[in-house]
């Protein structure tokens, strides 16, 4: 077997809302181990995008590959997509009724079939590299925003995702928790795994990315390296985004 | 440019703590709170006392009939009646087959919560149904005691569990097929939701002891009990549905998206995931209706069952003891009343249990 090319293939996606074209001709290839970064204002789609990769929004044209293996409307079919992609989402969506620890090795146990031990361990293993192994028999509402986003980063580590997909998951911190999850995520793309993160965080955009994907109105308007998308955009609607999200 | 300094923390002032301060500062803060706890006492000394003497210090707690001589309750006829309101028309020597169950089923609560075996757990929740249906009924070497036999205060509660055992899986199953992504199933739960919920249980009995029948064939013989209870299990799920829908409703659309990023089945994702926090969050409202539920029960006197509402009724009517019915009917009150309490203080005690907010 070839080694594959890209990890994500999206091909001429086109998504509607009803009358409303949502996704215009998005295409995007990601190869093994790059990460891209993806942002632009509210309403561009960029969330949207995403979350056809691991069909938590259908889409009507268009082709998608994860990992080779084509997306399709058969249901074993996206669940074998699914357990190659981690997603990590804006309010974190931990549950709350399990423990840290129970949250952790639920899809380990239940989608990987793996012991209850072997889960635990796996578990363990990941909460002490997002720092928060001591907090593993709480529940979600006694950690502090930050703490459950890392959590929600160790959840999606643990199913051993090829692939993981960050939406804005730093939009709904306080200030001051951003850091630490910023650094959870920076500290992952050193460890070289495929990801694409929606994100306004510039900085993290500059340090990590190997690609800047700008978005506007549905369709994919640059893509750049960090250096030139930042210090040299072309379009003048990125011109604009980038000295409004710079002014302040 | 000022600095403040960090103060420091003292006691609350004197006066604003005690028994005082509580009975000034909640019942007469106001003139108008003072007049009306003074009303709410006048209240209480007009009622209570009166009442206290009818049901305690002036009643009659034992003899005869001939011998009563107090004013108040005369509880004898309580006691004189006691099996029959308890046990209905179920054969005296048989007694000790339900209270059997009764002690079987304290067994099986108290080994149930000690043990943490799920197979053993899983042994009681199977056997115990079981169980109880051949004592109640007979067979494999006892008497045969026909559902016509059952009655009182027995037939009150095998018609109530049943009904509140059986409607629950069932109202789940239209909770979600009401939820469903799946155009049929989802018109099916609909209809049969709104049908059900369209019509008063008594419609509902007398439609399923004189239309289901029609379906079988002529000359089967279909118990009138089965009749009842599949009406109220109709019934009742279609309720349960509705309240489990109400929960399903109010968990967050990103908790199902987490558990299918994650990979999780249909089933699993609801089985692990929504369901245990909606069914959570629909406890009081459960347990309402299970409360609503055992109190319609009464509905089947309609049908010709005898519960222990109808029980009080045709024992008064017995020529030895006319006029006794109001003894009968606080009894039942009271009866009524112990389980429905005990129902929503277990369901606050489970409630408390799986709280996992913790704020």
């Amino acid at each position: 077997m070839s080694e594959l090319e890209y990890m994500i293939e999206m091909n001429e996606i086109n998504k509607w809302y009803g009358d409303f074209h949502v996704l215009k001709d998005v295409n995007l290839k990601v190869k093994k181990g790059e990460r891209v970064v993806i942002c632009g204002p509210s309403g561009s789609g960029k969330s949207t995008t995403i979350r056809c990769i691991n069909r938590l929004e259908p889409f009507q044209e268009g082709e998608i590959f994860v990992k080779g293996l084509e997306l399709t409307e058969d249901v074993k079919r996206i669940r074998e997509v699914r357990t190659k992609v981690g997603m990590v989402f804006q309010h974190f969506n931990l549950f709350p009724h399990l423990s840290i620890l129970e949250n952790l090795i639920l899809a380990p146990t239940w989608v990987g079939k793996k012991s209850r031990k072997e889960a635990i361990k796996i578990a363990m293993h990941y909460l002490e590299r997002v720092k928060i192994a001591d907090q593993a028999d709480k529940y979600p509402n006694q950690l502090s925003g930050g703490q459950q986003q890392r959590v929600a980063i160790a959840r999606c580590l643990c199913s051993d995702p090829d692939i993981m997909l960050f939406d804005e998951p730093t939009a709904a911190l306080d200030p001051e928790m951003i850091g630490e999850v910023l650094d959870v995520m920076t500290e992952l793309a050193n460890d070289g795994i495929t990801m694409v993160c929606v994100t306004h965080e510039m900085g993290f955009a500059k340090k990590v990315a190997d690609r800047v994907i700008f978005m506007d109105e549905g369709q994919i308007v640059e893509e750049n390296t960090p250096i030139e998308f930042f210090e040299n955009p072309k379009s003048d609607r990125l011109k604009l985004f980038l000295e409004q999200i710079l002014d302040h | 440019m000022a600095i403040y300094k960090k103060l420091k923390t003292r006691p609350a002032p004197l006066g604003t703590k005690g028994i005082i301060y509580w009975i000034k500062e909640n019942l007469f803060p106001s003139i108008t709170s003072s007049v009306l706890t003074f009303l709410s006492f006048l209240l209480l000394y007009y009622t209570i006392p009166p009442l206290l003497d009818w049901m305690i210090f002036d009643a009659t707690w034992s003899g005869t009939k001939e011998e009563i001589t107090g004013s108040g309750a005369r509880w004898i006829f309580i006691f004189e009646k006691f099996n029959q309101f308890i046990y209905g028309f179920y054969p005296e020597e048989q007694y000790w087959r339900p209270n059997l169950i009764l002690a079987i089923f304290f067994i099986y609560v108290i080994g149930f919560k000690k043990t943490k075996s799920t197979l053993l757990r899983a042994f009681i929740l199977i056997s115990f149904p079981i169980l109880s249906f051949l004592l109640l009924y007979g067979g494999f070497g006892l008497d045969v005691v026909p559902t016509t036999k059952w009655g009182g205060l027995l037939l009150t509660i095998v018609v109530a569990s049943v009904g509140i055992i059986a409607s629950f899986p069932i109202g789940i199953l239209f909770a979600l097929g009401r939820q469903s992504n799946m155009p049929i199933i989802k018109t099916i739960s609909v209809i049969y939701i709104e049908f059900i919920r369209g019509v008063p249980l008594i419609t509902l009995l007398f439609m399923s002891s004189v239309i289901l029948p029609l379906f079988f064939p002529e000359g089967m013989d279909f118990d009138k009990l089965l009749r009842a209870l599949i009406g109220i299990t109709m019934f009742q799920s279609a309720y349960i549905a509705e309240v489990i829908r109400g929960g399903l409703q109010a968990i967050p659309k990103g908790q199902y998206e987490a558990a299918d990023a994650m990979g999780l089945t249909y089933w699993q994702a609801m089985g692990l995931i929504i369901l245990p926090q909606a069914l959570k969050i629909s406890i009081p409202n459960i347990v309402g209706t299970f409360i609503s539920l055992f109190k319609d029960t009464t509905l089947i006197l309609i049908i010709g069952l005898f519960d222990v509402l109808a029980m009080v009724t045709l024992t008064s009517t017995d020529a030895k003891w006319l006029g006794f019915e109001t003894e009968g009917y606080v009894f039942v009150t009271m009866i009524y009343w112990i389980i429905c309490f005990s129902m929503s203080k277990y369901a606050k005690s489970i409630e408390d249990r799986f709280n996992t907010n913790h704020r």
